[in-house]
């Protein structure tokens, strides 16, 4: 195992000293760094040019110039990289490490939101394949994949910022609007639950009705520009959390299991207004992270006093409940900011931007203020995002699940006479997980360097702007840092992934039989 | 008791089915298997007329020279036509608004017409119908030329590498791994940005150079299959030269893979150019390609959304189809793949293990 992974990182090695090679002599062919200056009559055009000259070594031909370049780079070994410096005279090194924060704050949510969505909907539509739900997600993840991302993003800024901003104003859904949503959501739910005519007009008509009577409900509260949930519909929220969390892992049936998850909905309501109190305006990253673990060890200490037998499902079941539970009341109380933030000079009631990634007008005392000006940046490019990364979690997790499903060992346990809920989420899903597993570490290294169209039309400064200016500025360095960067990312991630799809599957052993 | 009637029945049916699915290839070349299947994949069917319709409606509308040829478009305006921009009667006192309708009379619309300048026009009166046309063939045609060199280069060097394996084949896939390692975005700007003024045949011919990798490394997989098989020996000791077995012997049976990542990368690469042009780094003015018209107009959206609406619907169609396409392709190669049966079928199914039964 160890000769293996030694060896793979030499062939690594090997792999970015040649793409490296051809991608600097070829941006070094494509892009004269002094070419505008010597068509410049300017007498500092001359000094410029003989600096640049010094400074970026021109006067080496770039396939020596490139060893330079090497040559820094490798004391990345010896402790002391140096990437060179861009045209502007700035280090290479620091310039990445400002813009690596901001891209992975772009990217991280849009790719978890693209990947749960992705898998949920793909297993749904596998599990109903052949039927008109099955047919319209497939027509769908094929639309997504076909939308040009800056296309979407222009949608986006007018129909989700500019019409929501719009609305806010006045603030109430119109008659039209509450019957169209209404009878999507009907068309949605029903298509997925509907399997007999009966199911299907049933469910229809309930989340129809359920769908219009909530948006009257919210219309009349005013809940647009004052949104919150208050104690009752968290703890009732929080309650379905368990039902479904319990329903899904373990099932129903288990009521230990049952009683766990629904005493975490039972500490959600007792503690909503304890914890009320912690979130003042100077709370921390800090304390939200610690606030997590107790959540976690809550959760623990619960179900081991609840389960003598089998904890370990248990446990899990738990968790997840008292996690989602959790993240009710900090939604909570970020709608409850949500009044104040809008009625701030800087927003000016007209919250979602359409730029930016952050608004720099806002005064900066308030945690909560702050974190939800940050949140509300972040809403577009992760639509954007999501809208055209999920396709391929549908129909990669669709494939697999249906591939699983096939299998004998699907068969075995249905003929063991084990429930379909066991069947499809201990027997199949889990066995679909392995393969996607690797191809979301590979995306994750991917998206770093990845989301150059995305920072570009919603004005973040990132990873992808450096590498447009780099690229427009002919600033070889620059673009050579940005790439090296990315590139050892996604080789290695490669190499993870294998690792990673030899641990989940026994039945793949890497580097056997050489 | 009833489930056991009916996993009885499921038995007898799959039977019946395998009896229909063998009669029905009986006699039948692979070819003509292939193409039976595709074409009952009804989306496949549909967006490849949908293709085929834009493509000779796109490219017969402009006037065209084709070497000492001059062809007519049936297109009044040139995209370098300046027609008098109209204004007056726009919403919202915008200028050059379309001139399109298509809500008929009865519906409280203006009736079906194209009017004088039916997707409107740009800011200083050129048709934007025209433009839209020419962008459309510039993408189209980029999309091509990419899809054709990164097909002959990835066959090529996958053919290879899989047929002669050893050093040949280390040597050309870490090559492979080279370029893999570099983001196609990325080489494209790197590209685009220098040659982009050479015109769009010459990017598009650069960006084919280095689109092929993934292309070889299924055809190198499949090759390296295929090559082990009997009829490869035979072929072998009959006397045929190593160019007779890879092109005549293993490559026909190689070419479903091929096609199916052809056509999938096809519609990437017009996403690829649009993304290019879009950036700034690929056909540019006073050349027009969809993403450049895009890119050139999204501050106007609000105002005259018609010049971000058209370049958008003609990608997503062609992105649309060709991924549809593909995705008929693949179940028509696919061997594994079996229909759906629909009721009619089943009823014959069920007839044929009757009549079968009965024969016992």
């Amino acid at each position: 195992m160890l000769a293996y992974i030694v060896r793979r990182l030499g062939v690594l090695a090997v792999i970015l000293f040649g793409s490296s090679f051809i991608l600097f002599n070829m941006a070094a062919i494509a892009g004269d760094p002094i070419g505008e200056l010597r068509l410049s009559n300017d007498p500092r055009a001359q000094q410029e040019i003989i600096d640049l000259t010094n400074r970026l070594r021109l006067d080496v031909p770039p396939p020596l110039r490139y060893f330079i370049w090497l040559k820094g780079v490798l004391g990345v070994f010896t402790g002391n990289p140096d990437f060179g410096l861009t045209r502007d005279n700035m280090s290479v090194s620091h310039e990445i490490a400002s813009a690596i924060p901001v891209t992975i704050r772009l990217v991280t949510a849009a790719t978890f939101v693209a990947i749960i969505l992705g898998i949920a909907l793909g297993v749904t539509s596998a599990l109903r394949q052949y039927t008109r739900f099955d047919y319209s997600m497939t027509f769908f993840a094929f639309l997504l994949y076909s939308l040009p991302i800056f296309w979407v993003a222009v949608l986006l800024k007018q129909f989700l910022a500019i019409k929501f901003n719009d609305f806010l104003s006045h603030s109430t859904v119109h008659r039209n609007s509450i019957l169209i949503f209404s009878l999507m959501s009907a068309i949605f739910w029903g298509s997925i639950f509907g399997r007999a005519r009966k199911t299907f007009w049933i469910t229809f008509m309930s989340a129809a009705l359920g769908t219009a009577s909530l948006l009257l409900f919210m219309n009349s509260l005013e809940w647009y520009t004052n949104p919150r949930l208050g104690p009752i519909t968290v703890f009732i929220l929080s309650v379905g959390i368990a039902f479904g969390v319990t329903h899904l892992s373990v099932g129903l049936s288990n009521k230990t299991a049952l009683y766990a998850s629904l005493t975490m909905s039972g500490l959600t309501l007792v503690t909503y207004f304890p914890i009320q109190r912690l979130f003042t305006p100077n709370s921390t990253f800090l304390q939200m992270v610690l606030l997590a673990i107790i959540t976690i060890i809550v959760a623990t200490f619960v179900s081991f006093f609840f389960g003598r037998i089998d904890r370990g499902p248990l446990i899990r079941t738990t968790i997840l409940t008292a996690f989602l539970s959790a993240s009710l009341i900090i939604t909570d109380k970020y709608m409850r900011t949500w009044q104040p933030y809008i009625q701030e000079d800087a927003i000016n009631y007209r919250p979602v931007p359409t730029i930016g990634q952050v608004s720099d007008l806002l005064p900066k005392e308030d945690y909560w203020i702050r974190t939800l000006d940050i949140l509300i940046h972040l809403f577009l490019p992760t639509i954007a995002l999501t809208l055209i990364s999920f396709a391929g979690y549908t129909r990669f997790s669709r494939g697999t699940l249906l591939e699983v499903l096939n299998q004998d060992y699907i068969r075995t346990a249905r003929a063991k006479g084990l429930t379909e809920r066991t069947v499809i989420m201990r027997h199949a899903f889990r066995n679909t997980l392995i393969p996607l597993t690797t191809i979301i570490v590979v995306d994750f290294a991917g998206i770093i360097g990845g989301a150059i169209i995305t920072e570009r039309v919603f004005g973040w400064y990132g990873m992808g702007t450096l590498f447009n200016r780099a690229i427009q500025g002919q600033d070889l360095n620059l673009l050579m840092g940005v790439f090296f960067l990315t590139a050892s990312l996604s080789v290695l991630a490669n190499l993870i992934a294998d690792l990673l799809y030899s641990a989940l599957d026994p039945r793949i052993r890497v580097g056997a039989g050489k | 008791m009833k489930f056991g009637r009916k996993k009885e029945l499921e038995t007898t049916i799959e039977s019946g089915e395998n009896a229909i699915a063998n009669k029905e290839v009986e006699g039948l070349s692979q070819g003509q298997i292939v193409l039976r299947r595709f074409l009952r994949h009804r989306a496949a069917v549909i967006s490849l007329s949908v293709i085929t319709g834009i493509l000779l409606f796109v490219f017969s509308s402009l006037d065209m020279k084709i070497g000492p040829f001059q062809y007519r478009g049936w297109w009044k305006f040139g995209i370098d036509d300046l027609p008098e921009l109209r204004y007056g009667d726009c919403p919202g006192g915008t200028v050059g608004c379309p001139t399109i309708s298509v809500i008929p009379k009865f519906l409280g619309g203006n009736g079906i017409s194209l009017g004088e300048h039916p997707f409107g026009q740009d800011d200083i009166g050129r048709d934007y119908f025209a433009l839209v046309m020419k962008g459309t063939q510039r993408s189209v045609m980029v999309m091509v030329v990419i899809g054709l060199f990164a097909a002959t280069i990835g066959t090529i060097v996958g053919a290879v590498a899989g047929y002669f394996r050893g050093t040949v084949d280390n040597v050309l896939m870490r090559f492979t791994d080279f370029i893999i390692t570099i983001p196609s975005v990325v080489i494209g700007s790197v590209i685009g940005a220098r040659i982009g003024n050479l015109g769009a045949g010459v990017l598009a011919v650069y960006l084919g150079l280095f689109a092929w990798t993934g292309l070889s490394r299924l055809v190198r997989g499949e090759f390296l299959k295929l090559r082990e098989l009997e009829f490869v020996d035979a072929a072998r000791v009959a006397g045929a030269s190593t160019r007779r077995i890879i092109f005549k012997h293993i490559l026909p049976n190689a070419v479903g893979v091929i096609i199916v990542s052809v056509t999938l990368l096809l519609s990437g690469a017009i996403l690829l150019e649009t993304a290019l042009s879009y950036l700034g780094f690929g056909v540019v003015p006073p050349d027009v390609s969809l993403g450049l018209l895009i890119s050139q107009y999204q501050d106007a959206f609000t105002t005259r959304p018609w010049l971000f609406w058209y370049p958008g619907l003609f990608i997503i169609s062609i992105a649309l189809s060709i991924n549809f396409i593909g995705d008929g392709l693949r179940d028509a190669f696919d061997p594994r793949q079996r229909r759906r049966l629909s009721k009619k079928d089943k009823a014959r199914a069920k007839q044929i293990t009757r009549e079968q039964a009965k024969v016992e």
